[in-house]
């Protein structure tokens, strides 16, 4: 397989990891109870663990004298291949889940087919990943149908925060050409099958809650696949690379 | 360092002993997790090869969660025991095929756990759907099945949170899986 073909596609499910993780630490010492706040920064730990190990599979690929570290503190945002959705603000605790389960729905389905990827590096890591996700999945698939039939009140966030989030599921149910052919190769995930998979289990949930499922999301100007990104990327890395770049090499 | 250790480049390396291979899993068996310091690698399953290779221990770890920031820890202090016990220079090879799972902590392990205050994680992985229904956990301190969920998430990643209904104290539950 090609390097230059399958690193883009390792930091996609890297970034993607990463960005997520970061802005889910970014409720720690915020959240509404100390289970929610656990909660949180566990899903958001093995997130960036997961990241680190596409990272550094990416960073062998590209042969380039980076590691994992200078991948993910040492690039600009237009080098990043994150989806957009995961770099949106946290808002409210109903954006913020919302947001997690849109994800988490993704990542599922995507690790369902990395599984049995005939690359046995991405195979062994999407094993390990899969178990964990399983339980981010039901977590916050569960969030969603407590808050969404919950109180009045956090019935009209989710209201909210669905169609806020929603122009961002674009990249969820659609892939580049080049996954397509690295799907087709037998190594990724077949985006059609993804898509698939993810608009039942988003549709199951919300339809158990009686929320509105929104027509399908189209491409807009913006594509986390080829480092176009919202205003939010910048501001997110800007936080999380500070300190390795302003004191390049520094351990503690 | 000894004499001539710059120039052998190859820190006390040397031949394998009989007993070397028992001695090194005795060791093992003293190493806790930090998190947990009642359950040593070993009884946790994530030591999943012990051999010889090149004048060295060579052993092969699986880390328990991708995230877990025990990891790194985990293999210095298995470096540092085996070092000490007289094993230079150990070899550690990270594999994460197959995936470790919590079926691999032994019973004494899980009998450990238990008398910690962690209820072990009940059944087998493979038996059942991670997205089925919640297990029949029960409280490690008075027994009771009487137990409800209070998070999946408790202490670190590897833990759900949980509350005995009958003596009414919180523990921590091993997740499966």
């Amino acid at each position: 397989m090609h390097n230059e073909a399958l690193a883009p596609y390792l930091l996609l499910l890297g970034d993607s990891a990463l960005v997520q993780g970061q802005r889910l630490c970014e409720w720690c010492g915020r959240a509404p109870a100390i289970e929610e706040e656990l909660a949180l920064m566990n899903v958001g730990l093995d997130l960036v663990g997961q990241a680190r190990n596409w990272l550094e599979y990416a960073a062998e690929l590209l042969d380039d004298g980076r590691d994992a570290d200078a991948l993910a503190f040492r690039r600009d945002e237009r080098a990043y291949r994150n989806l957009l959705l995961v770099e949106q603000p946290n808002g409210d605790f109903a954006v913020t889940m919302t947001k997690q389960f849109l994800y988490d729905a993704w990542h599922f389905a995507v690790l369902q087919g990395l599984v049995g990827s005939n690359d046995e590096r991405i195979a062994g890591i999407a094993a390990k990943a899969l178990k964990e996700v399983t339980y981010h999945l039901r977590r916050s698939s569960e969030w969603v149908q407590r808050l969404g039939g919950g109180t009045e009140e956090s019935r009209q966030r989710m209201l909210a925060a669905i169609p806020a989030l929603w122009r961002f599921t674009v990249e969820l149910v659609a892939g580049s050409d080049n996954e397509v052919h690295l799907a087709q190769a037998g190594v990724a995930a077949d985006p059609a099958a993804v898509g698939a998979a993810w608009l039942k289990q988003v549709g199951e949930t919300f339809t158990s809650v009686e929320l509105p499922l929104p027509k399908a999301a189209s491409h807009f100007y913006l594509d986390g696949r080829k480092g176009l990104h919202t205003e939010h990327l910048g501001l997110l890395l800007a936080e999380m690379q500070f300190l390795p770049r302003a004191y390049p090499d520094a351990t503690w | 360092m000894q004499p001539g250790e710059l120039i052998a480049g190859d820190r006390g390396a040397r031949a394998q002993q009989s007993d070397d291979l028992a001695r090194a899993w005795a060791v093992l068996a003293q190493v806790m997790d930090p998190e947990v310091p009642v359950v040593s690698v070993v009884d946790l399953g994530i030591v999943r090869d012990l051999g010889w290779h090149g004048g060295h221990l060579h052993l092969v770890v699986t880390p328990t969660y991708s995230g877990c920031p025990a990891t790194e820890v985990i293999e210095g202090d298995i470096r540092q025991a085996l070092e000490q016990a007289g094993f230079p220079a150990p070899a550690l090879e990270r594999r994460l095929t197959p995936a470790w799972s919590t079926d691999w902590i032994s019973e004494l392990g899980r009998k450990r756990l238990r008398a910690y205050g962690i209820a072990p994680p009940q059944g087998s992985v493979s038996k059942r759907s991670l997205l089925g229904e919640a297990p029949q956990v029960c409280c490690p301190q008075c027994g009771s099945a009487h137990t409800e969920l209070l998070s999946q998430f408790g202490s670190t990643a590897c833990k759900a949170l949980y509350r005995c209904r009958e003596c009414l104290e919180p523990f921590d539950y091993f997740k499966c899986i």
